[in-house]
């Protein structure tokens, strides 16, 4: 498992803008950056380096952050790798509550990230032969 | 008990000092002020006419904008070379008005404000920290005055500068902290903010009032600040701070009868209740000098308590006021006080109990949309969740004040916080022509 930055945001212009300006000033690199919205609010789910320095610098600049834990997996780059490892948790009748995914540089695979409510999404995609990676493959400290 | 020869006065004896004080009352103000001359004349009553004290329904009542007419000083009964002090209203819903006080009247409150102060529990050992904005708001010298008058060490503050109220409630030793509701919450988040626990800090009382809150707030207060939370009642064209008290029971506030005649009115029909219902509460102040009032109509919805409390005062006691009628929305016809959306909140988790109300016009119908805070450690982060939070506010609300109502979830202390007392309501109904 992997940690998130989570942000609750009201739907207001510039407000995006301002969290990753105070993530920019606070020196944290970004990897991937997803937003949820719906008319009056967003999430915003970050992976980035240091994620408990990141929650505590949005939280002093007045953002309600939070950390959530979730799975990162390696899929291949190629057709239908990522529709393999969803088979793999719809057959142990697992649901999926987000996904995104990113493609980092140096390498051939994509990292596609999970919020899975079950605790055994992990060890099943293992067995199955999927990479889970931890906090050190995927950023600093 | 700081004055045990009044405030535990047998019922009978009391009843007779009102009436005594109360004919001579009728008598000063008809000479006095034109106005209520004209308002006993008008009503035919006789000022000297009076036998007993439930000859007080035949007397007109006043109401707040016989004091705007009057502005600044045409109430007055005494005066102005004896009249020693002004104070005034904030003027936030009109045309400010101006009390006046004589030497008397300070020296009487400063007693008033010493036993609401004693009823709280506080005595000369204690520390006190007033945070009440001192200037024409009576809250800040009302409470400064009592303290100093019960031998309290007296730290007078004012309102602002949260961070630094925290550095002296715990520099200085505070014990008693004296503020609004609302400030007493900023002060525990301010304190945490600055890594201080709040119930590490050295305040064991609190003394508050100057705007309605709930049950709820209260025992979140006593929670984050380790405290007994007291609350007090009164309103500057009363006197200020110091009508009523709750005791240390916490069971309803204590009227200072000797001082204030209490009347609880029917809302439409404006005829006195019987002890225990519920209507607005009028008040007729037996000794003020400076500006007396003569059943002032306060707005404020309450009951009285008559049975005797086990603190051993005799003086009645009124429930908790839970709205000023002032503060009253109609929504679509319905009665809303906004202090019932804040005793839905504490009972909600993941929301913090910090709202604002707006109020819009869509084509001809009202349109209400409640602001809440998402809490400091909220944790959701599935649209999901989110939206079942904001549909389960949005029904408990939706429950309690029986009109439909929108939700709007916002950031964590993006609701402007207040030092004073908050701003629960945006009215915007009026703007654009109505």
């Amino acid at each position: 498992m992997v940690e998130q930055v989570s942000v609750f945001l009201e739907n207001t212009s510039g407000r995006l803008a301002e969290l990753t300006r105070v993530l920019g000033n606070a020196g944290i690199n970004m990897h991937a950056l997803m937003v949820a919205d719906t008319s009056e609010f967003g999430v915003v789910r970050i992976i980035c380096d240091s994620p408990s320095k990141a929650k505590a610098v949005l939280d002093e600049a007045g953002f309600g952050a939070s950390i959530a834990n979730v799975l990162a997996v390696e899929v291949p780059d190629r057709p239908g790798g990522l529709a393999d490892l969803l088979e793999t948790l719809g057959d142990e009748g697992m649901n999926v509550e987000y996904a995104y995914c990113f493609v980092r540089p140096q390498g051939s695979s994509a990292v596609d990230v999970f919020r899975v409510d079950d605790e055994r999404a992990s060890s099943v995609l293992q067995a199955a032969g999927f990479r889970v990676l931890g906090a050190s493959e995927l950023y600093s400290s | 008990m700081y004055q045990p020869e009044f405030e535990a006065m047998p019922r009978a004896q009391l009843e007779e000092l009102q009436l005594r004080r109360l004919k001579d009352l009728l008598v000063r103000v008809n000479d006095a002020v034109p106005t209520y001359r004209e308002k006993f004349a008008a009503a035919g009553f006789d000022p000297g006419s009076l036998t007993s004290l439930d000859d007080l329904s035949r007397v007109p009542f006043t109401v707040k904008d016989d004091l705007r007419a009057a502005y600044p000083y045409g109430m007055f009964a005494a005066p102005l070379r004896d009249i020693v002090r002004v104070h005034s209203s904030s003027g936030t819903t009109g045309q400010v008005t101006v009390v006046g006080y004589t030497r008397g009247d300070i020296d009487r409150w400063s007693d008033l404000m010493a036993r609401t102060f004693a009823c709280a529990g506080v005595t000369a050992d204690d520390t006190v920290q007033v945070t009440y904005g001192y200037g024409l708001f009576t809250g800040g010298l009302g409470a400064h005055y009592g303290s100093e008058r019960l031998g309290a060490l007296t730290v007078p503050v004012s309102g602002g500068n949260t961070k630094r109220q925290v550095q002296i409630l715990k520099d200085f030793g505070v014990t008693v902290l004296a503020c609004t509701p609302s400030y007493a919450l900023l002060i525990a988040e301010t304190a945490r903010e600055m890594g201080v626990d709040p119930r590490a800090l050295p305040v064991r009382v609190g003394v508050f009032g100057a705007e309605p809150w709930s049950e709820q707030m209260r025992r979140q207060i006593e929670d984050e600040l380790g405290l007994t939370a007291i609350d007090i009642y009164g309103l500057s064209e009363v006197m200020g701070p110091g009508v009523a008290s709750e005791c240390v029971h916490q069971c309803g506030l204590h009227v200072f009868e000797d001082h204030f005649l209490v009347e609880i009115v029917d809302t439409e029909t404006l005829e006195p209740l019987p002890d225990g219902e519920v209507g607005e509460v009028v008040f007729t102040t037996l000794t003020k000098e400076g500006i007396p009032v003569i059943r002032y109509r306060t707005r404020d919805i309450s009951r009285i308590i008559p049975e005797p409390c086990a603190c051993g005062r005799t003086f009645r006691r009124i429930e908790r006021v839970t709205g000023r009628s002032d503060d009253m929305l109609i929504i679509r016809g319905v009665n809303v006080y906004p202090s019932q959306i804040e005793q839905v909140l504490m009972g909600v988790p993941m929301v913090a109990p910090h709202y604002q109300v707006v109020l819009t016009k869509k084509g001809s119908m009202d349109h209400v949309e409640v602001h809440v805070e998402v809490a400091p450690d909220f944790n959701f982060d599935e649209i999901r969740e989110i939206e079942a939070l904001q549909r389960k506010v949005k029904a408990e609300i939706e429950s309690a004040l029986a009109v439909s109502i929108a939700v709007k979830l916002v950031e964590p202390k993006s609701i402007a916080r207040s030092e004073g007392k908050a701003k629960r309501v945006v009215d915007l109904r009026t703007e654009g022509g109505a």
